[in-house]
Formats: structure tokens, sequence, C-alpha cells
């Protein structure tokens, strides 16, 4: 899962001349990025530009029009599940299912990635990261909105994959849970993790790319 | 600017061209093949006239099956190389077959009145052609179920190959079912020895009722086309009126 | 194999802790057929003639039900899209929820077909062919279900269309497995019947999971 032997002159994840076509419409078209380990894509645009379905391309939901996206130059279509295994997301729900704990819903999203051993302790300290340990035992449906997605953040600390996929997450989020993802999003790229984010917030991470959407429309005249 | 893949011009020229010979010679095949069908041949001696509603309900049973295979394969086509005319095929196709079943469904149940002294008899052919109605109901009602046409075409094309793989299934299972519960001597519709005076209208027929097809695939999917069109159209403005 | 039973034991647990929807499909399936007498009349030799057609098809509608909500829950709550990026194949982790489905509907169908045997006065040969011929087609009755009830993610009427969609699928069964009681009642062998059940099965095994994740995969896209 590690990629710090690959050099950060090398991009290892990109796309090139992307066309998405959703709900009748290109939403975009020619667009390209690169992402090399320990660096940040912010994704801006406006609403219906198509930073979300670029995240969903990019997690391999639904396949580019036209364009490749590839992985250490091979497409990620050619093998979905090393993709999916290498890869977290963040969409705009966050799946936490009522009847069971918080703890059991981590734990049954991390028993399904790769090399999950000491379990529990990555759970539990996942949980302290986003200040919620206190809410271990707490059944789904007790959750508010905010803590939910906490949750939601809690797994992809607790189980390590090197390319997250946040789809503004920082959605219901208040102001000291914010700065928890933020110090989880500069420890993952600090161990060479790559991050590709959405969102309308205007505090930006650190040495992050931007990359504005909005100039790849597609339906202007 | 229309995606160049929701614009196929050069079907829509060539559509042109070739819509009006069709409609003549759909005309033509069915002038023949009825003036074949109701006069020039001979009534039987056991059913009399009314073993001249064949030649509306055997095409119609023929071309039932004929499109069911057609929009399954234009299905394949349209989910594996993503080619959106097979996608418009498909469309298009399958209220045309669904009549061609009720045809089928209607002139049998017609044609059997006067043989079996109902309108209504569960013969193996009639029962498998009114499941192949209910699987062409369920690929019409799946494709009208999204808000997204895109959504649709993609989730019918999937049902109609998953109902294509079922029809022999059906098909072999329904015959059985009818050996189990019904005497042999029933009369088989259009039984094994068909003589040539039956044969000629009823082959004209079936090519007449092709062509006819073809014709109102050709309508129909340049309609489609055309409301596509306006579609990207309404779409655009809804996408301009946010920046 | 472990993503499987992962995703089976998650999914038996929500069941559980939901409780009753595997209680109201058996509920449904003795309601059903306790109509039939009112609507046929109690005369014992119609009810055993009619017995294990009717007990069928209650038992395919009772199926058919539970289908609904097989990926919808999952659906909405944002847990599918995620299922879908585990480095589980998504054919595995359809096989897994036709499991549960089975084993929360189909099991408690079969359980439950003896007291409706009694109740429908079924002749006493027909009780072995009938728990036989419910055991080898309601594990294809589930399988055809998850590819309908993939289809119909996200469109406008779900379960009046499911049924649609999925019913003219279900007559093979329905004609095999009722056959299977008939001839053993008329005293001939239900052989036959009982191979073709569970060829059935076995063509259904490999080909239904691999339609249903296509049918996921498009209704995430």
């Amino acid at each position: 899962m590690q990629n710090h032997h690959l050099g950060s002159s090398l991009s290892l994840f990109t796309g090139t001349d992307l066309v998405c076509f959703r709900g009748g419409r290109t939403v975009f078209a020619g667009l390209g990025f690169a992402l090399s380990p320990g660096e940040a894509l912010m994704l801006r645009g406006p609403n219906g530009s198509g930073k979300s379905s670029l995240l969903r391309l990019m997690a391999g939901l639904g396949q580019p029009l036209e364009g490749a996206l590839t992985w250490s130059d091979e497409s990620i279509a050619n093998d979905p599940e090393a993709h999916n295994a290498r890869l977290h997301y963040i969409g705009h729900a966050d799946p936490v299912k009522p009847v069971l704990t918080v703890t059991e819903n981590l734990r049954f999203w991390a028993t399904l990635r790769p090399g999950f051993g000491n379990g529990e302790d990555a759970i539990a300290s996942a949980l302290e990261k986003l200040g919620i340990g206190h809410l271990a035992d707490v059944p789904g449906r007790f959750l508010s909105a905010g803590q939910k997605r906490r949750v939601n953040l809690a797994r992809i600390l607790a189980a390590p994959a090197s390319l997250w996929l946040l789809d503004e997450p920082q959605t219901a989020l208040d102001r000291a849970a914010e700065k928890n993802l933020k110090d989880a999003i500069a420890d993952h790229r600090a161990g060479g993790g790559m991050v590709a984010i959405s969102s309308h917030a205007e505090n930006s991470l650190a040495n992050a790319r931007e990359l504005d959407i909005n100039q790849f429309r597609a339906d202007s005249p | 600017m229309f995606h160049r893949f929701a614009n196929p011009a050069r079907f829509l020229r060539f559509a042109a061209v070739i819509q009006p010979w069709i409609a003549g010679l759909t005309v033509l095949l069915f002038a023949v093949g009825l003036y074949l069908g109701l006069l020039a041949s001979p009534a039987d001696y056991q059913q009399g006239e009314t073993v001249r509603m064949m030649y509306v309900h055997v095409p119609s049973a023929w071309m039932a099956l004929f499109c069911y295979t057609g929009m399954a394969i234009s299905c394949g086509v349209a989910l594996i190389w993503k080619h959106p005319l097979a996608d418009l095929a498909a469309k298009a196709t399958a209220p045309v077959g669904a009549s061609f079943t009720f045809l089928a469904l209607v002139t049998g149940s017609l044609w059997g009145k006067p043989m079996w002294g109902a309108w209504w008899v569960w013969d193996a052919r009639l029962t498998s052609m009114l499941v192949l109605f209910f699987l062409y109901l369920g690929y019409m009602a799946l494709n009208n179920a999204f808000d997204d046409p895109g959504r649709g075409s993609k989730a019918s094309s999937i049902l109609a190959l998953v109902g294509f793989v079922n029809v022999p299934i059906i098909k072999f299972s329904v015959d059985w079912w009818n050996t189990l519960h019904q005497p042999a001597s029933v009369v088989k519709m259009g039984g094994p020895a068909i003589h040539a005076s039956i044969l000629s209208p009823l082959l004209v027929m079936g090519v007449a009722f092709t062509t006819y097809y073809l014709w109102v695939l050709l309508i129909r999917i340049r309609r489609e086309v055309t409301a596509n069109k306006v579609r990207a159209l309404q779409m655009r403005q809804a996408s301009r009126g946010e920046q | 194999m472990n993503g499987f039973l992962a995703i089976v034991r998650r999914d038996l647990r929500l069941a559980f802790r939901q409780g009753l929807d595997s209680l109201m499909v058996v509920a449904f399936f003795v309601i059903a057929v306790v109509l039939f007498p009112f609507g046929v009349g109690p005369q014992p030799n119609t009810l055993a003639r009619i017995a294990p057609g009717v007990i069928w098809v209650a038992a395919l509608l009772a199926s058919m039900l539970s289908l609904e909500r097989l990926f919808q829950t999952d659906y909405e709550d944002g847990s599918l899209e995620l299922l879908a990026l585990q480095p589980v194949a998504l054919e595995i982790t359809v096989m897994a929820k036709v499991t549960v489905h089975w084993l929360t509907t189909g099991l408690p169908l079969i359980v439950a077909a003896p007291l409706l045997g009694v109740l429908m006065n079924l002749p006493e040969d027909g009780y072995m062919p009938l728990m036989i011929a419910l055991t080898l087609g309601t594990p294809t009755l589930s399988l055809i279900g998850a590819i309908g009830a993939a289809l119909i993610l996200g469109s406008r009427r779900g379960g009046i269309l499911l049924s649609l969609l999925v019913l003219p699928l279900y007559i093979p069964v329905l004609i095999f497995g009722v056959s299977a009681v008939d001839v053993v009642i008329g005293g001939f062998s239900a052989k036959p019947q009982l191979l073709i059940l569970s060829g059935l099965l076995v063509g259904a095994l490999p080909l239904c999971p691999w339609a249903g994740a296509a049918a996921v995969r498009q209704g995430l896209e």
C-alpha cells in the first residue's frame, strides 16, 4: 500500500482528456489532473460543474465517456478491485446503520479491507482522532448528522489506503471537527498519501493544487 | 454543442433516403399478401374461412419473437459498445414488438373461438405469447421509470438480456406444463403440413410485417433523436441558469 | 470469501436487530394461503387439488415482497456505493445479499410450508416433494429477484415495478415446483421435475450474481 518508493516527480494517479456524460448532458470535457504521493488536489467550481462527478470517476463509480484514468500508467478500469483496495471515498451520504453501534459499523467496513490486522486498536484510535471516542458503543440511530459524518471519516482512518477521495467532507462538521479532519489529511499526506477533495469552504489546505472545473464546461456554445 | 454521440447525423441522412422506399415496399407487400391470403387462397376444409386469420396471426407471432430478439441484440450492443443508436433502436422496438405480441394474442383468441369454443384456451403457444407480452411490458415500464433517460435505457437493457436468456426456458416449461395438463387431441395452430397455397401468402405477409416494422422503427428512431435534441437544449438552459 | 462472510454476517445482524421482517414474510405467506378456502370454499377435495399450486404461488409472492429492500436501504444511505468500492468483487457482494435474502425469507417459508399443507388438506404424499421442491426453488427465486431488485434502484415506482419485472421470470420455477408435488400425489416419481429445478438453480447461481452486479453498477453510475 505504501508508495514512498515512487519518486514524487512522477505522477502516480492521473486523468487525461476526461469527458463526463451524466444525466443526458456533457458535464465537463477535456479535463486532466495529476496527483503524486503527498499531494492534495482541491476541486473548485459552482454547483453542477461536476466536482462530485469527477470524484466518482476517480473512484471508478462509472466510467468517463472518453479519456483515461491511470494509476502508475495502468488504467484503473483494468483491475477495479485493486483500485478499490487503494482508495477511500467519502460521498454525500454517511452510511451508518442505525441498529449497529459505532464500533460495529466501523468494524464491518474495516474487515472488508486487505491487511486489517490489529483492528480494534485502529478503530479506537480513529475515533479518538476525530474526538468521538466516547461514542464507540452508541448505536447509530442516536447520532446527529455531524457525529455520523465523523464516524464516516473515522472509517477511512481505521484502515489505510493511499488515495482519499473526499466529496465536501466538511458538511455538518463544527470547527473542532474540521480541525481534526485537517490534521488527519496532513498526517495522511505526510505519510505519502494523496487527497482529492471538493469543497465550498474558503479556507484551503496547505500546498494544495487547485483545479477549477468550471473551465472545462462542455456546454458553452 | 451537442455531443457528437447524441447527434447521429449520418444515420438521419440515411434514414431520410431509405424511408420512402421502405414505406412503398410495405404497402405493395401488404396489397399482394392480403390479396393472396384473403382472395386467392383456398379456405380450409376443416376450419373454413376462419383459417385466414392465420395470415395475420402467424406473422404477428413471428414478429413478436423477431422484435424481442432484435431488441435484445440492440441492448447487448448498447451495453458493450455503448452505441447510442443501438439504445434508440431497442427503445423504439419495444412498443412495436409489444403491439405485434398483442395482435398475436387477439387474433389467436379470435381464431380459437370457433375452434375451441372459448375465447381463451391455455394453449402452449398462446401462453408463451402472453408471458412474452409481460416481458415487453416490464421492459417498457423500466425504461420509463427513471428521471434520467440514460439510467432507464441501461437498466432496461440488462432486463432485456436477462429476459432473452429466459425466453427459451419459459417456452420449454410452458410446453411441458401444457402437455401435462391438456389432452393431446387439441388441434395445434399452423399444424405440421402446410400446403403451398397457404405458405406463399404467409411468407409474403411475413415479409410485409418485417418491412412495416422497419418503417415504424425508422420513424420512431428519428423521433427519439429529435426528442433528445430538445432535451439537450432544455438541459443547457437549466445549467446556464445557474451561472 | 472473508468479504462474503463479513457481508452475510452484517446483513444477518441487521435483519435480526431490525426485527420482524422475516416474521412478516411468513405472516404474509400464511394469510395469503388462508384466503383461498374463503375464495373457493372449504371442501377438502377442492383444497387438496389446488394445495400445491396455492402454496407455491403464495411462497413466490412472499419471496418477492421482501425483495424490494434487498438493495434499497443500502442504496439510500450510501452503503451500496461504498460496498461497490471495496476490494470485494461486486458479484460476491450480490451473492452475499442473495444468501441473506434466502436465509431470512426462503428458509422461513420452507419451515412454514408443512403447516399450510395441513390447512390446505395437502395429501400426505405431497409433503416431502413440496419441501424438496421449495428447497431447490426458493434460492432460484432469490437469485432471479436480486437482478430485479438491483434494476429498480433509484426508479420512481419501486415495488410494483419489481413485480412486473420478476414475476414472468418466476414462471418456470412455479411450473416445475407445483408439478413435482402433483406427480407424487398422482403416484409417479418427481425426479424429472426436481432435476429440472436443480438445473435452474445451477444455471442461476453463476448468471444471476453476475447480472445483478451489472445492474447494481449501472444503478450507482
